[in-house]
């Protein structure tokens, strides 16, 4: 095992134990001597006036320290600029009890802050608020017409604006051999990642806090809250050292983190805020979102007009924006076509990028349209793929970095056994079942971003690398460390990677399949700096027969350096720190992407997802008994937590496509499954065989590791495949998600 | 959630006592739903009446009348595995086991889940009006988003399903509610035991709120030979039925001699109806007869604007299920469809 690379190795979770014995702390179990507790009150009407919040009574009962209001709370910050964030959209950032204001259900209007989380949540529920209520919209589809352009801002940057139409899409559409449209609605949905929200906030002294917070990014958390409490950056730590899965919900700073520093700073105090379960529906969602599509092919089967039009819903305070319309043609070469994408504010919270955010909404309406459009053609779906097949780029007509979907199609297709698929709906059976085999291909941006990373050579000839990143659950802790470990080719018990504090090197929020190759970069940019300044040193010993080495002469392996040329010559780094009288050797670097060359290509994973469903012709009852994926995603550095990613995309795939939506009860603007028992994602029985393939994509443009994230791609193409498959089983198409069995009644 | 008293009965009398004459007092068995209540504020208590350390009613027991007696406090788990049940009441260890999960189930209790409370999520939204949650404020499920919600025996005051699976077994069990209270001890046949909402929709079943239920007796038929539950809902697990369905047959000479046929998720009770069963008597073990059992068993319900589709399903589901009795090693585990 010794001189094998670690990068590529399929290796388990380093922080698995520690997770799955309990010994590893979150955000909300940090304690600190004479902790308080707050709990947050949320609004129950959906928009108007709080006319009157009678805190004294609450106030009286023993143990109530403070009850926070917007009557109470301190001045802060006054431009909405020092409320944004990394992932803030163009418009107003929501600012926790700014004022007697109600902009959308649940929004939090009070902080009770006791000596025990019980207490406060009591107090909470007894708190008497009187509201002036005004009337309000939740409802996007019957409100379509008044949807209106985003504005834009720098979100646009990392999700541009659809292109411009291109040819006469109105003229090829009525000129084309076969045409199809259609309509697919979706829903709310909500992140309901396992650990709550939570933040501990840990009063350090005047102007001084170290915060323990679920988030996605440390260093976004901390200039938030430099910028509105108006604290030096230095005196604002925020650590966030395990997130129990978050898919986005933790991108933005959340209400809970302004309350506990907000308290803690007025109390002088250390506060813990936890939200509970319900309370995570008061933030943040995957916005529900309409799409038309009109797509036509020539006799040929290609496509030549592609029309997709979406509506998303926002807030009434920020343009959210997601990417929807974007992809069709970028993975289907049409000549003429209208892409539209608009918004529709309401009265709800700031929809909130969601696993897949955009991607996974389109490719619903993408791949079913082509899966209708090969069947009118009566070509094989995946036939009718290869047909439509991108060499490049045509939106942007550029190529692509790299691009092995063929390969995805080819070897997924042969792991699932494609071929034996009747082209007939309703042809396969078994039993009292109906079968069906649906497939569609998945596209998912690979992006990345400026980061720092600091590579340090320790007194025990060690590696440790830091970075401000999180890990989301994704295993970031074990890939960084695995990337470093070949920088040095150490064995990983002698690298550490330190993460998920906002002292350590900049890193970008956790998001959008970036992270990997974000800091990754930067893991290796500040390892080459660090074998530098090793053989520099090296060289400089007493009789060091590395004297007259250069770079292309020397390997780093067996914990110190050896001449290529004479493997005997070894000298170990334990040494090398001994010659440093001592002392660690220690570098911290920047990554930047080379944009100049980047722009020049069109960077994406791609997948194709195969499944069969099983249904009850009587009953409905649907079965997704198995499915295939096959990703082209570059390299892969480990194999194993990468195929999790893909399980765990796949299976929420099959959530999106049967299971989850959030209801909303548009007559009260109330979000009314607010918890796991009614809000459904799938349960074991839900879930069957489910098989990953990594297609071999070699890509010497992207980034230094070669390589593409996986944290999106596996969820973008199972809904599509998912739904393709029902309607060849039962011929019926049914376009808005999720499916319930009963409407294949 | 408010601040209550606890205390812990060591016996049934002290409990009766704990919770004699108070209104607010509230039993606590395995705590799956009450803590839920009192957590959301939908119930709020003054005194919980910890039940789980009186030492009688935690056994599964035959009786001299060939019968069996459940004891209230043992879990459902224990229920469901218990040998007695497993060979001689099959039906209703099925439909345990398709309910809740393992850990619910290992907590609940036979007593409690007879209890439970509706899954109506405007139950469980004290922001919104409910009649079962504050009577007189209104419905909001009708008119609102019901697909969840009943399609027989509703009111104009409650549309809410009563929810448990194991209640749909002992309904077509025709089991025994065995209750005590302050008044000395009192039995309740099953089918008397959950009410229809009509206009007391705060009411969901005959118990007085300081009464205890101890046991629950199952006749000596078991209807071991052809029994199965079939549930059907938006998840393979861990979800409520929309519709469920508990048959027993008794057969002989391939003709029908007795068929019981309860259903849940469509109404504020388990739902009976003798006369499909009459119908039933001495026909035979066809599609056809048991569709058209299924009519009578639906005869009158109405959907509401989400949950219409329930009455066509509960039809399909009905014959389905008495067909997978026919076959009862057919049946698949979480009582899903087969055949
Ligand atoms: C997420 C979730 C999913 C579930 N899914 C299902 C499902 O699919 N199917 C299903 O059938 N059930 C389901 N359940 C419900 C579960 O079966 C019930 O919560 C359980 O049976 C209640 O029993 P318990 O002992 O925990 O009752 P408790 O919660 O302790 O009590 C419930 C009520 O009964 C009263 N009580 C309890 N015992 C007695 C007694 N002996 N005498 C008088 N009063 C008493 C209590 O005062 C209380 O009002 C689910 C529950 C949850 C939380
Ligand atoms: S159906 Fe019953 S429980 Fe539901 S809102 Fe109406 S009254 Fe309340």
């Amino acid at each position: 095992m010794l001189d094998l690379p670690q990068i590529g190795q399929p290796v388990s979770r380093l922080e698995g134990r520690a997770k799955v014995t309990g010994t590893a702390k979150y955000a909300g179990e940090y304690n600190a001597d004479g902790l308080l507790y707050g709990y947050v009150v949320n609004s129950t009407i959906t928009r108007g006036k709080i006319v009157h919040i009678d805190t004294n009574a609450v106030k009286e009962i023993e143990g109530v320290i403070e009850v926070f209001t917007h009557e109470n709370r301190p001045s802060l910050a006054w431009f909405d600029m020092q409320y944004s964030d990394m992932d803030a959209p163009p418009g107003s950032p929501f600012r926790p009890l700014q004022n007697a204001e109600i902009k959308y259900n649940g929004q939090p209007i009070a902080l009770i802050v006791a000596e025990t989380f019980e207490l406060a949540r009591y107090a909470a529920s007894i708190l008497k608020v009187s509201y002036q209520g005004e009337s309000f919209e939740t409802d996007l589809y019957n409100h379509q017409n008044e949807a209106r352009d985003p504005k834009k801002g720098v979100a646009t940057l990392l999700k541009p604006l659809p292109p411009k139409p291109k040819g006469d899409f109105e003229k090829a559409f009525s000129d084309s051999a076969a045409q199809v449209s259609a309509e697919f609605v979706h829903g709310t949905e909500h992140h309901n990642p396992i650990e709550l929200f939570a933040t501990t906030t840990i009063y350090e002294g005047e102007g001084k806090v170290t915060i323990y917070d679920k988030t996605q990014g440390t260093i976004n958390c901390q200039l938030y809250v430099g910028n509105i409490f108006g604290l030096h950056f230095k005196n604002v730590r925020v650590i966030s050292p395990y997130v129990g899965g978050a898919f986005g919900s933790g991108l933005r700073p959340q209400y809970q983190l302004f309350l506990s520093v907000m308290a803690a700073l007025q109390l002088k105090r250390s506060i813990r805020v936890t939200l509970d379960r319900q309370q995570m529906y008061t933030f943040g969602h995957r916005p529900p979102t309409i799409q038309k599509t009109r797509f036509g092919a020539d006799s040929d089967g290609k496509v030549n007009a592609i029309n997709h039009t979406a509506i998303g819903e926002t807030s009434r305070h920020e343009d959210y924006t997601e990417v929807v319309v974007n992809w069709a043609n970028i993975i289907y070469p049409a000549k003429n076509t209208i892409l539209e994408y608009q918004l529709l504010p309401m009265d709800v919270s700031s929809p909130l990028d969601m696993r897949a955010p955009g991607g996974s909404t389109a490719s619903h309406a993408i791949e079913s349209t082509m899966d209708e459009l090969a069947h009118k053609m009566k070509i094989d779906p995946m036939q009718f793929r290869l047909i439509n097949y991108a060499d490049i780029d045509v939106s942007e007509n550029r190529p692509f970095s790299s691009k092995e979907l063929r390969q995805c199609y080819i070897q997924g297709a042969e792991k699932f056994g494609w071929a034996e698929r009747n082209p007939e709906p309703r042809s396969m059976r078994r039993g009292h079942k109906l079968v069906g085999y649906g497939m569609a291909t998945g596209f998912w941006e690979a992006m990345s971003i400026p980061a720092r990373a600091e590579a340090v050579l320790t007194r025990e000839g060690k590696l440790r690398v830091s970075s401000a990143v999180t890990d989301i659950g994704t295993g970031t802790l074990t890939v960084m460390t695995q990337i470093a470990a070949d920088e040095l080719g150490l064995p990983l018990d002698d690298v550490q990677f330190c993460y998920g504090d906002s002292k350590m090197p900049f890193a970008p929020i956790q998001g959008g399949s970036f992270t990997l190759a974000t800091v990754g970069s930067a893991i290796k940019v500040a390892g080459k700096a660090l074998r530098k300044k090793i053989l520099k040193k090296a060289k400089e010993m007493k009789n060091s027969p590395l004297k007259n080495a250069s770079d292309g002469d020397v390997i780093f392996e067996r914990g110190g350096i050896s001449l290529k040329s004479n493997p005997d010559v070894l000298i170990s780094f334990r040494e090398i720190i001994v010659a440093n009288e001592d002392k660690e050797i220690k570098t911290t670097n920047m990554s930047v992407p080379n944009v100049f060359k980047l722009k020049n290509y069109t960077r994406a994973a791609h997948s194709a997802a195969f499944v069969e469903v099983e249904i009850d012709e009587e009953l409905g009852t649907i079965q997704v008994k198995r499915a295939v994926t096959a990703v082209a995603a570059g390299k892969i550095i480990n194999p194993k937590t990468a195929r999790s990613q893909i399980l765990g995309g796949m299976i929420w795939g099959i959530s999106k496509a049967l299971y989850e939506e959030t209801i909303s009860d548009h007559r009260y603007g109330r979000y009314m499954n607010q918890n796991l028992g009614e809000y459904h994602i799938p349960s074991h029985a839900d879930v069957h065989e489910l098989d990953v393939i990594f297609v071999e994509e070699k890509d010497e443009i992207i980034n230094e590791l070669g390589s593409k994230g996986v944290g999106e791609i596996g969820l973008v193409a199972m809904a599509p495949a998912i739904s393709n498959a029902i309607f060849h089983a039962t011929g019926k198409r049914i376009n808005k998600l999720p499916i319930h069995f009963d409407e294949l009644l | 959630m408010h601040n209550f008293n606890y205390a812990q009965a060591q016996n049934i009398g002290e409990a009766i006592e704990f919770a004699k004459g108070n209104e607010s007092a509230k039993f606590i068995a395995g705590g799956t739903n009450l803590i839920d209540l009192l957590k959301y504020n939908i119930t709020t208590a003054n005194m919980l009446v910890d039940i789980n350390h009186v030492p009688e009613h935690h056994l599964i027991e035959e009786k001299s009348d060939g019968g069996v007696r459940l004891g209230a406090f043992v879990t459902n788990a224990d229920t469901a595995y218990h040998p007695l049940i497993e060979s001689r009441y099959p039906l209703l260890s099925k439909a345990i086991l398709a309910g809740a999960s393992a850990q619910i189930r290992n907590m609940a209790t036979n007593g409690g889940n007879l209890l439970q409370r509706t899954r109506c999520y405007y139950f469980y939204d004290p922001a919104t009006p409910c009649n079962k949650r504050e009577p007189g404020t209104g419905c909001s499920a009708i008119g609102g988003y019901n697909r969840i919600m009943a399609v027989l025996g509703t009111s104009e005051n409650c549309i809410a399903v009563f929810p448990s699976d194991m209640c749909v077994a002992l309904a077509a069990l025709q089991a025994v509610v065995n209750i005590t209270g302050p008044e000395g001890d009192r039995s309740m046949p099953f089918a008397d035991f959950h009410r229809l909402p009509g206009d007391t929709p705060h009411l969901d079943n005959n118990l007085k709120t300081d009464e205890i239920i101890v046991s629950i007796d199952l006749p000596e038929k078991g209807f071991d030979k052809n029994y199965s539950y079939l549930k059907l809902r938006d998840r393979s697990s861990y979800a409520f039925a929309l519709v469920s369905v508990a048959t027993g047959l008794e057969l002989e000479n391939n003709l029908i001699k007795e068929a019981r046929i309860a259903l849940g998720g469509l109404a504020h009770k388990p739902w009976r109806v003798e006369k499909a069963e009459d119908f039933l008597k001495d026909k035979e073990p066809t599609m056809s007869n048991f569709a058209s059992a299924a009519e009578m068993i639906l005869f009158g319900a109405t959907g509401f604007e989400h949950n219409s589709f329930k009455i066509e399903l509960a039809k399909r589901a009905i014959v389905r299920n008495c067909m997978m009795a026919l076959n009862p090693e057919s049946q698949q585990p979480g009582a899903q469809p087969s055949l």
